[in-house]
C-alpha cells in the first residue's frame, strides 16, 4: 500500500507539472484574438458532482465488504463504475460541443491534454473497479479477510477524484 | 507483496546457471548484475560515440562526420551515458545488489516489479540506437530543447522521447521499490541511524526520482504532441512558450544530477572506511547533508537558464540556493577526508579510484559554484567550460566511483579477486586520460569555444588535440579493465567470504551469496563502520 502511495505521489507530480505549465502559459502567453478562457460550466459541474458522489459510493462498497455483505459491496462497486462511465460519457459530450479543437490555440491544447490525461486515469479506474467487482464475486480472491485489491483501487479512485477537483478549479473556474 | 523467500531454493528458475542472467529473475542480486552488465554494454556504445566526437574535434573543420551526423552522435552520446549507463548502474545495479543486504532482507520489497523495471531498459536502449538507422537519430542534444527539437527529424525525436519515457518509467518503479524496501523491510531492531550510508543515499535519490521524473514524463508527452499533432505548447511560431519547456525539463534534469551523484556519495562512504580501517567520520552530519541536498536539489533548476530571459529576482534566488548546496556537499567532503586522516590506508585499485573521485569531484564542484554566479555563467554559458564542469561531476565523480565499486564488490559478486596490477594500469590510464581530456576544456570554454558544434576557430586546435589524446587514453583504459574482469572470473584468486575484513552485512555471507542472502537468519549489524571498535573476522 505504501508503494501505491508513492506511485500516486509520482503521478500527482505529473499533474502538478502539467498544471504549472498551464498556469504559466496563461500568465505569460496572451491568447490570439478570438480565443477565450470561459467554458460552459453546466456539464463540468455535473461531472464534478458525479465523481465526488462516486468517491462516497466506493467508500460505501468497502464498508459493506468489511461488514460481511459481499452482495452490497458488489452493488455499490457497480454503481461507482456506472458513475465513472457516466463521467466519461459526459466528458466526451463536452468535447463534441466545444467550439475549438486540439490545435486551436495554447489554451485549447492544454485543456485537451489535461482533461484527456485525467480521462485516461478515470478509464483505468473504471476498468480497475470492474476487475475488483469480478474478484469480489462469491469464491473470488477478494473477500472479507483479503481485500488489498479493493483498498488499492479505492485509494486510486479517491486520488483521481481529488485531481479532478483541482483541475476543475484551475481550468473551469479560474 | 510477494517475495522469493517463500520458494525453496530448488524452485527458483535457472538457479546457479548463467542463463538466469537472461531470464526474468526475481533475485535482487541477479537483477543488480543484469543492470550492471547491460549498463556497461551501453557505456561501451556511448564511449564509441564519444570517441567519434573527439576524432571529429581533432581538426577545426568538419571533415570526419557531417554536421548532421555529428549532432546525432552528440545527442546519442549524452542520452546513452546518462539514461542507460550512469542512472541504471549507480542506482539499479548497486542499489539492487546491496540494499537488501544492508536492511537485512532476503530480497527487495517488490521482486516482480524490480524485474519489470530492469527489462524495460534493454528495449528502450536498443530502440534508441536503432533510430540511427531508421531516418536518422535526434539532433537536438540530450536536453531536446524546443524549437530545435521540433526541427530535427521527427521520427528520431519521437523515438528518443519514447525511449526516455520508458527509461524514466523504469527509474520510477525502481525508486518506489527502494523507498519501500529501506523503510519497510528493515530487519526488526535495525534502526534507521544504524543503516550503512548507501541506504540513506538511495533513500534520498529515490525521493528525487519519484518527485521529479514524472514531471519530465509529462513534459515529453507535451513535446510529442507538438511534433505529432502540431499543437503549439513549446512552439513560439504559433504562440507557444519554449521557456516553459526549459523550466519543466530542468525540474527533472537538475535533480537528475543528484540522482547520478548521491548514490556515488553513498558508495564512496562504504568504500573509504573499509580500506582505511576507520569508522566513517560524522555519520549523522552525512545523513543530514544528504537530506539537505535532496531538498535544495529540487529548488535550483533555473540556474541552467540564466541566459533564457530569466528575470533578475529569479536569477538571484537560484544563485543563492545553488551556492547553498556547496555547504552540505562540502560537509561530506570534509567527512571523507577526516575518515582517511590517520587511517591505515590500503592503496588498492578500489581505493585509488575512490580517492581520485574526491579530487575530480572537488574540481567539478568548484566550477559548479562558479557557474552558479550569474555574471560568470553568462560569460561561459553553452561553452566547453560547462562541458568540462559536468564531465568532472558525472565522469570524474560518478564513473570513477562505479569503477571503484566494481573493484570493491567484484570479490563478493564472483567469489574471486580482480588482478591488482591490471587494476592499477586501468586507474592510471583512466585518471591521466580523463584529466587530459577534460582539463583543457575549461580553458577552451573560458576562451569562448561553444559546445555542440563540429567546427571551431583554428586558435583552439592545440587544446582540442590534447583533449582528443586524453579521450584515446580513456578508450585504451577499458582494455585492461575488460581483460581483468574476464580473466579474473576464471583465474582470479579465490576471495573467501570477506577479503577486505569489512563490517557491512553483505560480507557476512558466502561469496557469491546464496539465493536468499544468508543460510541462517540475517546478521544484526549494529556498527557497520565499527573499525577498531568491534572484532573483524577475515
Amino acid at each position: 500500500m505504501f508503494g501505491l502511495v508513492l506511485f500516486l505521489v509520482g503521478d500527482g507530480m505529473t499533474f502538478a507539472g502539467l498544471f504549472a505549465a498551464y498556469l504559466t502559459f496563461r500568465a505569460v502567453n496572451p491568447l490570439p484574438s478570438g480565443g477565450v478562457y470561459d467554458l460552459e460550466l453546466l456539464l463540468p459541474t455535473i461531472n464534478t458532482a458525479l465523481l465526488v458522489i462516486s468517491s462516497f459510493t466506493f467508500h460505501r462498497a468497502a464498508r459493506q465488504l468489511r461488514q460481511g455483505s459481499g452482495f452490497g459491496c458488489r452493488l455499490w462497486l457497480l454503481i461507482t463504475a456506472a458513475l465513472g462511465a457516466a463521467f466519461l460519457a459526459s466528458q466526451m459530450l463536452e468535447y463534441f460541443k466545444l467550439p475549438f479543437g486540439l490545435t486551436a490555440n495554447l489554451f485549447a491544447s492544454t485543456f485537451y491534454v489535461l482533461t484527456g490525461f485525467h480521462g485516461l486515469h478515470v478509464t483505468l479506474g473504471v476498468l480497475m473497479i470492474l476487475i475488483v467487482w469480478w474478484q469480489a464475486r462469491a469464491g473470488g480472491s477478494i473477500n472479507r479477510e483479503s481485500h488489498f485489491g479493493l483498498e488499492a483501487a479505492e485509494l486510486y479512485w479517491h486520488f483521481v477524484d481529488g485531481i479532478w477537483v483541482v483541475l476543475f478549479g484551475i481550468i473551469y473556474l479560474l | 507483496m510477494e517475495s522469493t523467500s517463500e520458494l525453496p531454493v530448488s524452485l527458483i528458475p535457472n538457479h546457479g546457471s548463467w542463463l538466469r542472467y537472461l531470464s526474468f529473475s526475481l533475485d535482487h542480486k541477479v537483477v543488480g548484475i543484469q543492470y550492471l552488465v547491460t549498463g556497461f554494454l551501453f557505456y561501451l556504445v556511448g564511449g564509441v560515440l564519444a570517441g567519434m566526437i573527439r576524432t571529429e574535434l581533432a581538426t577545426p573543420i568538419s571533415d570526419y562526420l557531417s554536421r548532421e551526423v555529428y549532432n546525432e552522435v552528440l545527442t546519442m552520446h549524452g542520452t546513452i551515458m546518462i539514461f542507460l549507463w550512469i542512472v541504471p548502474v549507480v542506482n539499479g545495479a548497486f542499489g539492487n545488489y546491496l540494499i537488501p543486504f544492508y536492511v537485512g532482507a532476503r530480497d527487495m520489497a517488490f521482486p516482480r516489479l524490480n524485474a519489470v523495471a530492469f527489462w524495460m531498459i534493454p528495449p528502450a536502449g536498443l530502440l534508441l540506437i536503432a533510430s540511427f538507422f531508421i531516418g536518422g537519430a535526434s539532433q537536438s542534444g540530450w536536453t531536446a530543447y524546443p524549437p530545435l527539437s521540433l526541427r530535427t527529424p521527427a521520427l528520431g525525436q519521437l523515438i528518443w522521447i519514447f525511449s526516455v519515457l520508458l527509461l524514466g518509467g523504469s527509474s520510477i518503479l525502481g525508486g518506489i521499490n527502494f523507498i519501500v524496501t529501506i523503510l519497510k523491510l528493515r530487519r526488526p531492531g535495525l534502526k534507521m541511524m544504524q543503516l550503512p550510508m548507501y541506504c540513506w543515499a538511495m533513500l534520498g535519490t529515490s525521493i528525487l526520482v519519484v518527485l521529479s521524473t514524472p514531471v519530465l514524463a509529462g513534459t515529453l508527452v507535451m513535446l510529442a504532441f507538438d511534433i505529432v499533432a502540431h499543437t503549439g505548447f513549446f512552439n513560439p511560431a504559433i504562440g507557444g512558450n519554449a521557456v516553459v519547456y526549459q523550466h519543466l525539463f530542468w525540474f527533472y534534469s537538475h535533480p537528475a544530477v543528484y540522482i547520478m551523484v548521491l548514490p556515488a556519495f553513498g558508495l564512496v562512504s562504504e568504500i573509504l572506511p573499509v580500506h582505511s580501517r576507520k569508522p566513517l567520520f560524522g555519520y549523522t552530519t552525512m545523513v543530514y547533508s544528504i537530506l539537505a541536498i535532496v531538498f535544495l536539489g529540487l529548488i535550483v533548476w533555473a540556474h541552467h537558464m540564466f541566459t533564457s530571459g530569466t528575470p533578475p529576482w529569479m536569477r538571484l534566488f537560484f544563485t543563492i540556493a545553488t551556492s547553498f548546496i556547496a555547504v552540505p556537499t562540502g560537509i561530506k567532503f570534509f567527512n571523507w577526508l577526516a575518515t582517511l586522516w590517520g587511517g591505515k590506508i590500503a592503496l588498492n585499485s578500489a581505493m585509488l579510484f575512490a580517492c581520485a573521485f574526491i579530487v575530480n569531484f572537488v574540481l567539478g564542484g568548484i566550477t559548479g559554484v562558479a557557474l552558479a554566479q550569474v555574471p560568470f555563467d553568462i560569460h561561459v554559458h553553452d561553452t566547453y567550460f560547462v562541458v568540462a564542469h559536468f564531465h568532472y561531476i558525472v565522469y570524474g565523480g560518478t564513473v570513477f566511483i562505479i569503477f571503484s565499486s566494481i573493484y570493491h564488490w567484484y570479490p563478493k559478486i564472483t567469489g574471486r579477486m580482480l588482478n591488482e596490477p591490471l587494476g592499477m594500469l586501468h586507474f592510471v590510464l583512466t585518471f591521466v586520460g580523463f584529466n587530459l581530456c577534460f582539463g583543457p576544456q575549461h580553458w577552451l570554454g573560458m576562451n569562448g569555444m561553444p559546445r555542440r558544434v563540429s567546427e571551431y576557430d583554428p586558435q583552439f586546435t592545440l587544446m582540442n588535440q590534447i583533449s582528443s589524446v586524453g579521450a584515446l587514453l580513456m578508450a585504451l583504459s577499458t582494455l585492461p579493465f575488460l581483460i581483468n574482469v574476464f580473466h579474473s572470473a576464471w583465474r582470479g584468486r579465490v576471495a573467501g567470504n570477506n577479503p577486505w575484513r569489512a563490517l557491512t552485512p553483505e560480507w557476512l555471507t558466502s561469496s557469491p551469496p546464496p539465493v536468499e542472502n544468508w543460510n541462517g537468519p540475517a546478521p544484526h549489524v549494529e556498527h557497520p563502520y565499527g573499525y577498531g571498535l568491534v572484532e573483524t573476522t577475515p
